[in-house]
């Protein structure tokens, strides 16, 4: 076999209850490659490294690792062998400090004590050479998201890992952690790592990697090198067709104002004096750079965060709002970006988590009327094209884009006036994330009113009516026509523009 | 591959407890002829039906991530008071068969009125206080065992009638009459759990808080009415175990069954992590638990022995469970 293959597969497929994920997968990774792989939602990318991290095992095939069959029953055979995966949700303790978590379940030990010494050294060493300024005694939760996905590379090189697998990256990053990030990674590569890159920024993708493989439900379309293939191509091939055009054509909102928020603060600081309006059928953006305050203005609008002053006026009346059960009761549903943590409930099927916040609609006196429930959960799976084995599969079971149509539905389910969505396409696909603009689009048609918070700019340009973009906890600027542009916002988020 | 894979795909937190339950049903049947016999079977049902009865209460109690270790001394306190209530009462009714009717009626409903005061206690220091369900019910597990010895003088409360065994030793179609509560409560509780917005609040409090309350579901009403239908349960099995013996003992009345209550919850396949669960699992956790002992004693093995058998019973299923999830 040849010398520099570190990874090979042979026919991997799997099965979940007898419908096939994954079909008759075969890559042959060279030894230091950057290796990317993209796809729709459901496309089996997640499937597969899960696969060769040892989290499922296939239904089919083998795996080779330098040159020998290996069979993952558990991530920690794959660990062993020096496969280890960059989760896209962390794998680290809060409460602890950056080295401790780096020697998680493999500390040093000098007889029965540990070497807290050597950790830490080891630990220095480690993050000055991803040349990252982190100290090795800093507790996790005061780490930014970047700085934690650098201790989770770290923690990778201190189990000497040889495949690295980096699953959706870029998310949470900016463009200039991004760069960081890239230069890492080609560090390690001089150092003769491999990796495995899953993305859906086919810009990234195609910057990044060395060779790319594109999956389009479960099957293995092509294996290209990424000189050889542009980002239109890609899209052909992830969708199988030409990609119309990404955004819709964008409504006119109607005069009618049915949100002022005045002067709003909260009790924590996170918002600081933000007023605004939301009209009538308007999709309203809000930009501004990782930390803004965005999220914070919202939970402190639907009740999460306790409010100091301010006043929120819905179609002319002001309310106090305490609770989200509040908010839904005058029409505000709110979207989380944070899908598995607040969005979505993993072991419950798709009718009970479409219906939770909107149970009260489904009963009959007492009881809740399950077949109502199904059967308005199946308009959604038809009216989303929602992807799932049945109507009774777990949310666990499906797909992030798909998981995010249900988060979709189960809002909208509430009937809302006034709909605030959090990052509505992080970490999902192109194909999906044109369905959801639509869908947002078909929204303010029907008299709905959407505040859209996005980190991505093209999204919000895109998108979005109206542009409100905050810098620390403010309001810097609120854009509209031809002032919606990258370099505006840019200038506002950034300060260079605007009061802040 | 054959045995192997079929015991994978069997549905252990479904069936788990069944084939148990299945298992040792046989395994008894051949160990003792006696223990098939009618008599014996009932005997066993009465015997689980107390802590059954409680298991019930505790399923919503660990659905919704929690835990309440205070029943076993909620149970000796609630009956004891409910006794000295019974025996006031027939004081101030008189004599006679309907005003000691009268008297069993109010006994009752103190007894359940105040183990929905007791866990409605333990619910409102753990959602208003922040305060772990472990330690708010260590604390009160002492608290009421206390009062009980307390009040009793430790010694035993003890009833004037003659009439209030008849509720804890009758019978209705051949059945005892804690064993026709205990099924027809199952029963209502199955029906909460799965058709009602209480069922499906409390699985979604258990399985993820932050998502619960993003849905607007109010989660601290949801988590502390755990408690008190907890506390609930425990009234009526006070009811029924004051009954049948006219008497609680303040010193070693309702003892243990905070284990036993939680042991058939765990047993019949809900995780102590919460999130989901089935009254139906409890119900045969707690025949299972029943069956053991019934088991032991029929072969003669010492009764102080059973704690050790229930215990292996315990973590064993809890390993299951485990090797399941992974």
């Amino acid at each position: 076999m040849d010398n520099n293959i570190i990874l090979k597969t042979k026919g991997i497929a799997k099965e979940f209850s007898g419908v096939r994920v994954l079909n008759n997968i075969n890559v042959e990774i060279k030894s230091g490659e950057i290796f990317g792989i993209i796809g729709e939602n459901g496309a089996g990318k997640s499937t597969f490294v899960k696969i060769l991290t040892g989290i499922y095992t296939p239904t089919e095939g083998k795996i080779y690792f330098n040159g020998k069959e290996v069979q993952f029953e558990t991530p920690l055979d794959a660990q062993k062998v020096g496969i280890i995966m960059i989760p896209q949700e962390f794998n680290l303790i809060n409460d602890l400090n950056v080295y401790e978590n780096i020697f998680l379940g493999n500390e040093k030990k000098k007889r029965v004590f540990l070497n807290k010494k050597e950790m830490i050294r080891r630990t220095k060493e480690l993050l000055t050479e991803l040349k990252v300024n982190i100290p090795a005694t800093a507790r996790i939760d005061k780490l930014s998201v970047a700085q934690k996905q650098m201790v989770e590379i770290a923690k990778a090189l201190a189990f000497d890992s040889k495949l690295l697998i980096l699953d959706e990256p870029t998310t949470v990053l900016t463009r200039r952690e991004i760069d960081t990030l890239f230069e890492i990674m080609r560090q390690l590569k001089s150092r003769g790592v491999t990796m495995i890159y899953i993305s859906h920024k086919l810009s990234e993708v195609k910057e990044i990697c060395d060779r790319v493989m594109v999956l389009r439900d479960g099957e293995m379309i092509t294996i290209q090198d990424t000189d050889n293939i542009d980002e239109k191509e890609m899209v052909r091939n992830m969708i199988g067709r030409e990609l119309s055009q990404i955004f819709p054509e964008k409504v006119a909102p109607k005069e009618n104002i049915v949100l002022q928020v005045e002067n709003l603060s909260s009790v924590d600081g996170f918002t600081k004096d933000v007023s605004f309006d939301l009209k009538e059928g308007e999709i309203l953006g809000f930009a501004g750079l990782v930390g803004a305050g965005r999220t914070e203005l919202a939970e402190t609008i639907i009740g999460i965060r306790k409010k100091k002053h301010g006043k929120i006026i819905i179609r002319g009346k002001e309310y106090n709002i305490k609770n989200p059960a509040e908010a839904l009761k005058h029409g505000i549903a709110y979207l989380s970006e944070d899908r598995q943590g607040i969005g979505i409930l993993t072991n419950f099927d798709i009718p009970s988590n479409i219906t939770l916040p909107s149970l009260k609609h489904y009963l009959r006196r007492i009881l809740i009327n399950k077949r109502k429930e199904h059967e308005k959960a199946a308009q959604y799976i038809k009216r989303f094209n929602i992807k799932a084995a049945s109507l009774k599969s777990k949310l666990e079971y499906l797909s992030g884009g798909n998981q995010q149509k249900v988060s979709l539905a189960k809002s909208l389910d509430t009937g809302p006036e006034i709909f605030i969505i959090d990052e509505p396409t992080r970490g999902i696909d192109v194909n999906a994330k044109r369905e959801i603009y639509f869908f947002i689009n078909e929204l303010v048609q029907t008299g709905i009113s959407c505040i859209v918070i996005s980190s991505e700019m093209e999204e919000i340009i895109g998108l979005c009516n109206r542009v409100a973009v905050m810098r620390e906890g403010k309001i810097t600027g609120i854009l509209e026509g031809e002032h919606i542009n990258e370099e505006e916002i840019m200038f506002h988020a950034t300060g260079l523009k605007g009061v802040a | 591959m054959s045995l192997k894979s079929l015991i994978k795909k069997i549905d252990f937190e479904k069936y788990g407890s069944l084939i148990a339950f299945v298992v040792i049903f046989i395994i008894s049947s051949f160990a003792s002829p006696y223990f098939l016999q009618l008599q014996n079977i009932l005997n066993i049902l009465r015997q689980v039906s107390y802590t059954g009865i409680i298991a019930l209460g505790m399923t919503f109690v660990i659905i919704g991530g929690g835990i309440d270790l205070s029943v076993g001394s909620m149970t000796a306190l609630v009956g004891g008071i409910s006794i000295l209530s019974l025996n006031s009462a027939m004081k101030f009714f008189g004599y006679g068969y309907w005003n000691e009717i009268m008297a069993i009626i109010v006994a009752v409903i103190v007894s359940i009125a105040l183990g929905a005061a007791f866990g409605s206690l333990n619910g409102v220091a753990i959602t208003k206080g922040r305060i772990p369900p472990f330690i708010v019910t260590l604390g009160t597990m002492a608290i009421y065992r206390s009062l009980a010895l307390y009040i009793g003088k430790a010694g035993v409360f003890t009833s004037n009638s003659y009439m209030y065994p008849e509720l804890g030793m009758g019978y209705f179609l051949g059945v005892p009459i804690p064993v026709w509560v205990f099924f027809v409560m199952a029963f209502l509780f199955h029906i909460i759990l799965n058709w009602t917005r209480y069922g499906r609040y409390i699985c979604a409090v258990g399985s993820n808080q932050k998502v619960a309350r993003y849905s607007g579901i109010k989660v601290d009403f949801i988590r502390f009415m755990s408690y008190v239908i907890v506390g609930i349960t425990v009234g009526v099995s006070a009811v029924f175990l004051t009954s049948r013996l006219n008497s609680i003992s303040s010193t070693n009345g309702g003892s243990g069954y905070e284990l036993d209550a939680i042991a058939a919850v765990i047993i019949g396949g809900t995780p102590m992590t919460g999130g989901s669960g089935t009254i139906f699992g409890t119900v045969i956790g707690a025949i299972i638990l029943g069956m053991i002992n019934n088991m032991l004693n029929m072969l003669g093995i010492s009764p102080y022995l059973q704690g050790t058998v229930k215990g292996i019973v315990i973590i064993g299923a809890v390993l299951i469970q485990r090797k399941r999830t992974q």
